[in-house]
């Protein structure tokens, strides 16, 4: 008997019965090295996809430089290329969807994390996660045969009417544009807010809630000068990642923001976003230049979504391990 | 009672109700959408919708028997390559790994689910038509593939991470090694919610346009193969719902009424069985 | 407190007797007593990571016999049992020095599954797999490549658990659907299905009502002519009542290891009187 004072690490166990351990830990060995391989191709394909929308968009990037993102003009047929117009729909656009669906989102949060019985608050999350479901196609679908004429012929006038005195809402009511983009983009978005929010709601603490409510605070005041300010940095990241979403969501904005770059201070204009016009010129695009300046389009909009998504998940990071127990410090 | 009692009372109540107002827009959307689309849409559905090719522009008639087709081809495409990948990768993350290389993994896989689809499509667009010159229902099925990875990979992660310790124990317990353990134990124990990750992944798929337009782009005809462009129901939704004709707006609501229909159900479904319980007892 | 001083009843004469023994048991070996040896831990260290967890231990456990394993929580008993079948490698940053041997070779020379074969386990808390009883019972037939007609297998296991007569209407629904008794007495039919030499029980009754606790140590005294049994326990009555000798550790170090009739009237160590007397732990 060999004494064998032994750090027993599982693979330096070499041994008697060779063939077989050899055969076992082999295979251990290969299993890991084929799952160790399929994680190495997601994260070869991200590095491909930023390596191939840099190398792509080189031709742009030398010809225009920064000029790129103040140049209004837009012209293929003269190889004039600016995103101003584009970054200018995206963020409007994306700006009036979260005036709307911020305020929605979070207040059903509110009703669904302390209101609702548990029962009914759990089906309304299926709903709502159902919605969020709704392939984007579809909305732009009501959008363009429900929406805008109902913009042109009811909403517009209307605004027009009682606050027609701001620069927002002047101008002819086309039914199409920046507005009716945003509105389209806030539905869509809400679901993402409430279905964060609520988590993060729910992931107060409940001392703490009771707190308030043994102080004679009524339940909206608990909620609101207790739950939601322990839970607003969490709020924030379920609002940045809706944004991310909205700057990033392509075919119902297409259809129904009037596919014109153009920037205008009026949201009843027609403009155009990054994803529109990637949607709409990208398979048509001739030449080298007009497809590298779209794809320099596809980097910026790729980068605002990474820069946005990482903050969003540190926020909600932050909130959901501190509200589940000790106060912060 | 003091008038401000009154008043913080009435704005509680007030309050209170304005948040239930605001769930309840926006659950009521989507049964709005749904029977918007029911009654715009069920009208023109038809054995015809399902089994025939599109008619000449101007003609009335026609299906989109090759749409849905396509679709499925793509969905096809994308589960054979994105839910081995996804599903490797996940089980890497869960059972082996050190430390640097699951994290990467870990937090690339949430940048890729957070990245744009039309950005997925630009991507596919270099991998798979550039070098091919064409575009092809394999560039749009890759594009789909790629979307289909982030996803498929942190579900299965999160549901292995939940088989309880015992179960893997009492496997190595009786001579197993470990990827016997795995494949044996924690893979089935972990099935069911794997299972839903894949069904949902494919269904959010299923709707996506945006990386169809320039890889898989459209056909008005049958795509032989997978080397040929080929029409989606998404994008047939999209050209449809833009383009000038009647006809084509009508067959938009009946294609979008299928398309939602599909993806809603799968999702209830999945959702509503698949979800309930595990297959091990919790301890 | 320095080292253990094991009182090794039976060690001398049993350690070399040890290796001339076959591996594969037979019901003849029910006869050869208390003066065969199964498994031998000499000079045992164990570390999570610094934690210094079994401080030179050294232990005999006899043949077909049953060895019992008390102790205040947190004192290593586990840790020594997970140590004889190597489970304590699932776990990382540990680290063992000294010699196990079971039937005179050094275990950490075998192949770590075929061990595990031979040394089997159950848990405190049952752990069937989420599958059919029978599915439980033949699985570490068929990971093991079993030959032969796993029907006939599965049955023996089951009758050799007492757990047949309760099941074997129902051997394809699954295992869930048994009481927790029941659940235990499977994990112990599953782990007698692979025919170990040795089965290690780390608090196997910790979960279950007195009824099924009897149910289990009546099963181990039906075992004991057949198989090496080693049990660890946190109750002292269920020591004193199953097994043939027995371990007393504290923190690490085994204390008294000595003939359970002995160690329960006469303890020679005034630590394990104390505790056997309740006064700690």
């Amino acid at each position: 008997m060999a004494t064998t004072p032994n750090a027993a690490t599982p693979g330096e166990l070499a041994a008697p019965s060779r063939s077989s351990l050899r055969r076992w830990l082999g295979a251990d060995e290969i299993a890991h090295l084929v799952t160790l391989i399929a994680a190495a191709v997601l994260v070869l394909i991200a590095v491909l996809l930023v390596y191939q929308l840099w190398i792509l968009s080189a031709e742009a990037r030398a010809k225009f430089g920064w000029s790129f993102f103040i140049t209004k003009v837009w012209d293929p047929v003269s190889g004039d290329f600016g995103a101003l117009p584009f970054i200018y729909g995206t963020l409007v656009t994306s700006a009036v969807a979260l005036c709307i669906a911020v305020p929605l989102g979070v207040g059903a949060a509110i009703f669904l994390a302390e209101l609702a019985p548990p029962k009914l608050s759990s089906s309304l999350t299926f709903v709502s996660d159902l919605l969020a479901a709704v392939p984007s196609v579809i909305y732009g679908l009501l959008g363009v045969f429900l929406l805008v004429p109902l913009m042109r012929t009811t909403i517009q006038p209307a605004l027009k009417k009682t606050l027609g005195f701001l620069p927002l809402f002047q101008g002819p009511a086309y039914g199409i544009g920046f507005l009716t983009a945003g509105i389209v983009l806030a539905i869509m978005i809400v679901p993402f807010v409430l279905s964060v929010s609520r988590e993060v709601l729910l992931a107060v603490a409940r001392d703490q809630r009771e707190a308030a409510l043994a102080l004679g605070a009524t339940k909206w005041e608990s909620t609101w000068k207790v739950v939601v300010p322990a839970a607003r940095i969490g709020i924030f990241g379920s609002v940045f990642l809706a944004l991310a979403r909205a700057l990033g969501e392509t075919m119902a904005v297409t259809m129904v923001i009037g596919n014109n770059p153009k920037v205008a201070a009026s949201l009843f204009s027609p403009g155009y976003s990054i994803a529109s016009v990637l949607a709409n010129e990208f398979s048509e695009a001739t030449g080298n230049l007009y497809l590298s300046a779209l794809i320099e389009l596809g980097l910026v909009l790729f980068l605002l979504t990474f820069v946005l998504n990482g903050l969003a998940r540190l926020l909600i990071l932050v909130t959901t391990a501190r509200g589940s127990g000790v106060l912060p410090t | 009672m003091s008038i401000r009692l009154v008043w913080r009372k009435s704005l509680n109540v007030f309050m209170l109700s304005l948040t239930g107002l605001c769930a309840l827009l926006t659950v009521s959307a989507l049964f709005f959408i749904l029977g918007y689309l029911v009654w715009n849409g069920g009208k023109d559905l038809s054995w015809s919708f399902f089994m025939h090719l599109p008619a000449p522009v101007g003609e009335a008639g026609g299906g989109m028997a090759n749409a849905i087709v396509g679709s499925l081809k793509l969905l096809l495409l994308a589960a054979l390559f994105g839910v081995p990948i996804g599903l490797l990768g996940g089980v890497y993350l869960a059972e082996f790994g050190g430390r640097t290389m699951p994290f990467v993994v870990r937090y690339t896989a949430d940048l890729m689910n957070g990245v744009p689809s039309i950005v997925m499509g630009i991507f596919a667009y270099a991998l798979v038509v550039m070098p091919m010159h064409h575009f092809s229902t394999l560039a749009g099925g890759i594009a789909l593939a790629i979307m289909v990875i982030p996803t498929v990979l942190r579900n299965t992660e999160s549901f292995l991470r939940d088989v309880p310790r015992a179960l893997r124990e009492g496997s190595f317990a009786l001579g197993a090694n470990k990827w016997r353990m795995i494949a044996t134990v924690v893979l089935p124990a972990a099935s069911r919610g794997i299972l839903t990750g894949v069904l949902l992944a494919l269904a959010r798929v299923a709707g996506e346009t945006a990386p169809l337009l320039f890889t898989a782009f459209g056909n008005r005809y049958w795509s032989p193969g997978w080397n040929q462009p080929t029409s989606s129901l998404p994008v047939v939704i999209y050209t449809y719902a833009t383009g000038p004709y009647e006809d084509w707006h009508r067959q938009a609501w009946a294609a979008g009424l299928v398309l939602l229909g599909l993806v809603l159900i799968t999702n209830i479904l999945v959702r509503a069985f698949l979800t309930r319980g595990t297959a091990y007892e919790r301890t | 407190m320095s080292s253990a001083f094991p009182l090794m009843a039976n060690s001398g004469a049993a350690a070399a007797s040890s290796t001339a023994k076959s591996t594969t048991h037979t019901p003849a070996m029910t006869t050869s007593g208390a003066n065969t040896l199964r498994m031998k831990v000499t000079k045992l260290n164990f570390y999570y990571g610094k934690n210094h967890a079994l401080h030179n231990v050294s232990m005999d456990v006899a043949t077909n016999k049953v060895t019992a394993m008390i102790g205040p929580s947190g004192c290593g008993k586990s840790t020594l049992l997970r140590t004889l079948n190597r489970m304590h490698e699932t776990l990382r940053h540990t680290r063992l020095e000294g010699e196990i041997a079971l039937d005179g070779v050094n275990i950490l020379t075998l192949d770590v599954t075929k061990l595990r074969r031979m040394v089997g386990m159950v848990f405190q808390k049952p752990n069937p797999f989420p599958k059919s009883i029978y599915e439980n019972v033949a699985y570490g037939l068929r990971i093991n490549g079993h030959k032969g007609r796993l029907d006939d297998a599965v049955e023996k296991s089951l009758r050799r658990a007492a757990l047949w007569d309760e099941v074997k209407d129902k051997l394809h629904k699954s295992a869930y659907a048994l009481s927790g008794g029941q659940q235990q007495r499977l994990c112990i039919a599953r782990a007698l299905a692979v025919d170990p030499e040795v089965l290690l029980l780390d608090e196997p009754c910790s979960a279950l009502d007195p009824v099924n606790t009897a149910k289990i140590e009546e099963l181990l005294f039906e075992l004991k002519p057949t198989c090496t049994l080693v049990i660890v326990t946190h109750n002292m009555q269920q020591a004193a009542r199953v097994s043939d000798s027995t371990a007393f550790m504290l923190n690490g170090d085994l204390i008294e290891f000595s003939p359970t009739g002995h160690m329960f009237t006469t303890p020679s160590d005034p630590r394990t009187e104390a505790y056997i007397t309740g006064r700690f732990g």
